[in-house]
């Protein structure tokens, strides 16, 4: 039933309608303008909410059972730090050990060679549709559309993904992309996408419909493409984690399976992953331990997949690693603790922010691979700077550190208009207390026609924003200064 | 026992503030300090470090340390303003920092590093407290606030639900990004108003003007008031 299906769900749902996707890349959308979108959907921050709150909660809980979790920190930290120091001879023993473990490596610069390394592999084997491992570099060079436009249907197989790809979205977090949906939602499209009128909002229900789907995908499938974790230079293993076993499908039924990676997921040794299995699933699920870890290297007669191809993605990274300040998000396995706790995205969602890597991760990562700031600037000023993200980092990311810095590019690129008028005028004021003090008398005269017992409600040009909820006390009679000058006078 | 210290009153307090600094003044004497008042004192430059104006930044930075070189002690009732100078200033000013950083304390850890003090204040009515951000996160003043609260006579401690959630301030944020801003603040205001208390405190003039803002805006009978007032005994 589900083969027969199939057919009426690829043409009315995939490919992922190109037209609407570039649409919304088209039009530069900046972060304030689109995060108001987020904010007035109150279904969608309800979801936000209660999945980010489960999430963070589950995650405190399994963190604070493990007795060394900052030295865990400290160590991780450590060996991406020292990976990424030595990277290009880490890059070559890990082409090394892979070779010699009957894998084929390729070194790809950008999205654009990347993708037609991939398209060129799958169209090798003559295969027609691929099953795809949830993956974000996957994600981020746009390896879907490129293989829909080779002709080749990508099945992403992580349900979450699923769903996502079938409601023609992107994904809005980087663990839980369908998580601006609820039950209800998934529901709705899948009762249409899997022709399947009868389902309930059970979550039992949904996920065996989509298992039902997905199966059938698995035993046709002559190709996979995955993403990867890890990658140890020092055994030429691939590490993949994941939560619903789909992935180790993927990476054990096809006879090619293809491994898209980032420079950066490379660790020099086989114990490092001792490191990181135990701070990825607490950090990302609140799991002690994920459900499935799949680990290879190269091929093996017999088991698995007769083929596999590495291909290595530098895609802005070495740009990244050349910049001792932003360095340091190289180090992100992509947990999304930063995420969950964010109180920026948990209002907004990812969609807001226009990125592959959505949240305060995305905000530092977009500009640093791109080279330039996302969304015309506007990503890097999408935080109150609160400082939760890098509390939970389990590779101690300082990202408000890096969103400062980013904003300090953003206005050396660019004056910023009246705000940057206004600020520069302020810090003119400030360096002289001459001036400082003059404009505060100043200020006390001018503000007298607007206030209202003694406080402002409505504020110009720039600040405007300040006033859609908030009142300020105009300059009082005597500032504290003029209280000490008083005081000592009278003393 | 420290004998005096330099007050770094912010600009903030300094201009729509002043009953914050002049309460501190109160309970730095009323323990027993000589406290000065550099006059030259203007502004940390933290707004505009984190918003990015570097150069503003570095030359506020300048300013400073040529206003407290020398200065043994200089407290601040600001957290994140002396988070700014202890932490950002070494590397935005290098050698120019000349000590400085160190030398300046956030108020809440300047009484509470004096030991067990009876700092004789009193206050009537219930007080939640607010952890503000780099308080918690970049300062890391832990319980010294909370510490000190419970000294007080006559208040009454009730707890703040999601206490360490960012009230939606942190500075150029609230106008660039409002509407997030404001959908932050209406969360932190709901959970200050179910707690029934009279007063919300923190120890940052900053997130205080903004919850303190909203308060009013909403027509809340909830007052915002400094940490440094309440152990004044000024209200
Ligand atoms: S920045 Fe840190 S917390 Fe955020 S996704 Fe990466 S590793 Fe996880």
């Amino acid at each position: 039933m589900v083969r027969a299906c199939a057919p009426f769900i690829w043409r009315k749902f995939l490919p992922v309608p190109p037209s609407r996707a570039a649409a919304r890349d088209a039009a530069p959308v900046v972060f304030p303008q689109a995060a108001r979108a987020g904010l007035a959907n109150a279904q969608l921050r309800a979801n936000l909410n209660a999945a980010t709150t489960t999430i963070r909660e589950k995650r405190a809980q399994v963190v604070a059972e493990v007795g060394d979790w900052e030295e865990l920190r400290d160590a991780a930290a450590a060996i991406k730090d020292s990976a990424l120091h030595r990277l290009d001879t880490v890059l070559l023993e890990l082409e090394a050990t892979v070779t010699k473990a009957r894998g084929i490596v390729h070194w790809a610069r950008d999205a654009a060679e990347a993708n037609r390394i991939v398209v060129d592999l799958v169209r090798a084997t003559g295969a027609d549709e691929v099953v795809k491992v949830k993956s974000l570099a996957t994600d981020e060079i746009r390896l879907n559309e490129a293989l829909e436009a080779g002709g080749i249907r990508p099945i992403e197989t992580d349900l979450a993904e699923l769903i996502v790809q079938l409601a023609g979205e992107r994904a809005s977090h980087l663990l839980v992309p369908a998580i601006h949906k609820n039950r209800t939602e998934i529901r709705d499209l899948l009762r249409v996408a899997l022709d399947r009128p009868d389902l309930t909002d059970e979550p039992t229900e949904l996920t065996a419909a989509a298992r039902l789907h997905l199966r059938a995908a698995f035993l046709r499938a002559r190709v996979a493409i995955s993403g990867a974790n890890f990658a140890v230079a020092e055994t030429g293993t691939i590490c993949v984690v994941e939560s619903e076993g789909n992935g180790r499908m993927c990476t054990t039924l096809p006879e090619t399976l293809i491994t898209v990676m980032g420079i950066e997921k490379v660790v020099p040794e086989w114990r490092d992953l001792g490191v990181f299995l135990q701070l990825l699933p607490r950090s990302a699920t609140g799991e002690r331990m994920n459900p499935y870890t799949s680990l290879w290297a190269g091929v093996r007669a017999g088991d698995g997949p007769s083929a596999f191809h590495l291909v290595l993605l530098d895609n802005g990274r070495t740009r990244a690693l050349a910049d001792d300040v932003g360095r340091p998000a190289l180090r992100c396995i992509r947990c999304s603790a930063c995420v969950n706790v964010c109180p920026v995205y948990r209002r907004v969602g990812g969609h807001a922010y226009h990125t592959v890597y959505a949240g305060p991760i995305g905000a530092i990562l977009q500009p640093q691979l791109s080279g330039e700031s996302g969304q015309a600037g506007s990503l890097p000023f999408a935080s109150s700077l609160c400082g939760a993200c890098a509390d939970v980092c389990p590779v101690k990311i300082d990202i408000p550190r890096i969103l400062v810095r980013e904003r300090a590019r953003a206005v050396a690129a660019e004056r910023q208009g009246l705000e940057g008028a206004t600020l520069r005028r302020l810090g003119r004021i400030l360096s002289d207390r001459r001036r400082y003090e003059r404009a505060q008398r100043l200020t006390r005269v001018l503000q007298r026609p607007a206030l209202r017992d003694g406080h402002l409600r409505w504020f110009p040009g720039p600040l405007g924003g300040w006033g859609e909820s908030r009142d300020l006390p105009g300059v009082p009679a005597q500032t504290f200064r003029e209280w000490w000058e008083a005081r000592e006078r009278g003393a | 026992m420290i004998g005096r210290a330099a007050l770094f009153v912010t600009c903030l307090a300094d201009t729509l503030y002043p009953s914050v600094g002049i309460a501190t003044v109160t309970v730095l004497e009323r323990l027993g300090v000589s406290v000065s008042f550099p006059r030259e004192q203007t502004c940390c430059g933290q707004m505009h470090f984190n918003s990015g104006y570097v150069d503003e930044a570095r030359q506020l930075g300048q300013r400073f340390v040529d206003v407290f070189a020398g200065e043994p002690v200089v407290v601040t009732p600001s957290a994140s303003c002396a988070a700014h100078v202890r932490h950002q200033y070494a590397e935005l000013l290098g050698d120019d920092a000349r000590g400085v950083p160190e030398s300046v304390v956030e108020l809440s850890q300047f009484v509470s590093g004096l030991g067990a003090v009876a700092i004789g204040a009193r206050f009537r009515g219930t007080v939640t407290y607010h952890p503000t951000c780099h308080s918690l996160r970049v300062l890391r003043v832990g319980d010294s606030p909370l510490r000190l609260l419970r000294e007080v006579e006559g208040l009454g401690l009730v707890e703040l639900p999601d206490a360490d959630e960012c009230c939606g301030f942190g500075g150029t944020f609230a106008v660039k990004n409002a509407a997030v801003s404001s959908a932050m603040l209406a969360d932190k205001l709901d959970a200050i108003e179910s707690t029934g208390a009279d007063v919300v405190c923190a120890c940052d003039s900053s997130c205080l003007m903004h919850i303190g803002g909203g308060l009013r805006r909403r027509g809340s009978r909830v007052r915002a008031v400094h940490l440094a007032e309440i152990l004044a005994g000024a209200s």
